[in-house]
């Protein structure tokens, strides 16, 4: 599970993020929404150690992050905007991470064949379009199966093709017992993927619930007017 | 191997695919093969290649370096969401674009150094001094052109100071020290002739050359201050020193502060 605590992140005088207090359940798919800006990168940043809370606590499996990186052993992260080497292959940067991991297992061949990029593996990096290295970054997420899963609007910018292949994946994740965070402006997609909302605005938790119950308390008829009449309900 | 070294195998791999590098390499196998054809003999050929060298090296290392820097960002992102330490990869960065850049000038220099020079035997120290002032050149810009990068989150600004500092070291700050000299120019400066060269690292590259080709007398008053100084083994161990210093605080401060960086 993980913990987050009265979580602050300031970009010098710029609050993104404010008091956040939030858990997110194990074996769960959590979506956070919100406006462009909101702060659900940043949040996300957090949980990576890739940005440094200004002041609160986050604890991921009882760990506390402190600046100690080998927690991130654990937990799989595709970016929103996936850029590599642009001279190496796409079957390079696959070993490169492996090998920066020091990962002995071999899972990114039955990904490669699952996502149909048995074709672009040799290609240079810079001749892969922006959906087909998406997918290598999906890959590089997936492959060393972690129990923490990270997907920064994973499908903006796939193919519906290839976008339900990686929808079909996350939930066959879930049910392996994966925990996953994801983020998307997409409301039908989370309504089909996600288990648990929680609605950012301006850095804060605007609300929060199962999917279910957030369309039950809107007494709408899908996610998409559910969450736009608990904006309008909370004033944002 | 240690993370920090797989870094820098997979940048290698990376650069020395890509054109830029190649490039750069052609740039000083033209020039110096150009030089020996226009019928110079290993030691004005070195002469010349050392002023070239003086511009374009800090150059190329301070704006190619912040360019790859910025162009790695998103990578860089992903690296760091993997188990991996921040100092090895900004080690491995550092080392794996220094690497080939001294490599491309070390070979477009010395292949036609060699097939030029092996039957006259001309080529010695001078030469090997030309080669490691060139190397240290490129550690000394691409450690500066890194701390700029990681200071500055755009772009735009990061790659424009870049060229500014260069401009500074290169041009400018020889403008400053004459000026300096001419406003006291009746007080003694030898001393401070020197610690002025110290904070330059263009200067204490060009300073050792000038010794080695032992032109210094071209130099004036001042140049025999230099010889007096410089030509000495004390004098040698402060300015291979100071290069050292000059590489050693950007790659300190770049590191420092890519610990702390939010991505």
């Amino acid at each position: 599970m993980i913990k987050i605590s009265k979580l602050d992140k300031k970009f010098g005088k710029l609050t993104v993020l404010r008091e956040l207090d939030m858990e997110i359940e194990t074996g769960k798919i959590t979506a956070i929404i919100g406006h462009n800006g909101s702060g659900k990168t940043t949040l996300i940043k957090c949980l990576l150690g890739l940005d440094k809370p200004t002041s609160g606590l986050i604890s991921i499996n009882g760990f506390q992050l402190n600046g100690d990186w080998s927690y991130r052993d654990n937990i799989g992260y595709m970016p929103q905007l996936a850029r590599f080497p642009e001279n190496l292959t796409a079957r390079e940067v696959l070993r490169m991470i492996k090998d920066l991991r020091g990962f002995n297992g071999n899972m990114e061949d039955e990904l490669v064949a699952f996502f149909n990029m048995d074709g672009e593996m040799k290609k240079p990096i810079r001749t892969l379009s922006g959906g087909t290295r998406q997918k290598v970054s999906a890959i590089i997420a997936l492959m060393f199966n972690p129990d923490l899963l990270i997907l920064d609007e994973p499908t903006a910018g796939l193919d519906p093709i290839s976008s339900s292949l990686l929808k079909d994946r996350l939930i066959h994740e879930k049910e392996a017992g994966k925990t996953i965070i994801i983020t998307s402006h997409i409301m039908s997609e989370l309504e089909e993927l996600a288990d648990n909302l929680v609605y950012l605005l301006d850095g804060r938790i605007i609300f929060t619930g199962t999917i279910e119950e957030i369309i039950k308390r809107s007494g709408e008829k899908n996610l998409e007017r559910a969450v736009a009449y608990l904006m309008t309900e909370n004033g944002a | 191997m240690k993370p920090f070294l797989k870094i820098i195998k997979y940048q290698l791999q990376d650069l020395i695919r890509g054109k830029w590098i190649l490039l750069y390499a052609l740039l000083f196998f033209v020039l110096t093969d150009g030089l020996f054809r226009f019928g110079n003999d290993g030691s004005k050929v070195v002469l010349s290649l050392m002023n070239i060298t003086l511009f374009i090296i800090p150059l190329v290392s301070i704006v190619f370096g912040s360019m790859f820097f910025y162009s790695s960002r998103e990578f860089i992102e992903l690296l760091l969401a993997q188990p991996i330490g921040r100092g090895s990869l900004y080690r491995g960065m550092y080392v794996g674009l220094a690497t080939p850049l001294s490599l491309a000038f070390v070979a477009g220099v010395g292949i036609p150094f060699i097939y030029n020079t092996y039957h006259t035997g001309a080529f010695g120290g001078i030469f090997i001094i030309l080669l490691v002032s060139g190397v240290t050149l490129t550690f000394v810009f691409t450690a500066l052109s890194y701390y700029i990068s990681v200071k500055n989150e755009e772009r735009v600004k990061g790659v424009g100071l870049t060229i500014l500092i260069w401009l500074f070291f290169a041009v400018i700050y020889d403008g400053i020290v004459l000026a300096l000299i001419f406003m006291f120019s009746e007080y003694p400066l030898d001393k401070a002739s020197i610690a002025v060269t110290l904070l330059n690292p263009i200067d204490l590259a060009r300073i050792m050359m000038l010794l080695m080709v032992d032109v210094s007398a071209l130099l004036g008053y001042t140049g025999a201050v230099f010889k007096q100084f410089f030509g000495s083994p004390l004098g040698l161990v402060v300015a291979v020193s100071a290069l050292i210093i000059w590489m050693i605080i950007p790659v300190w401060l770049g590191l420092r502060s890519f610990a702390k960086k939010d991505l």
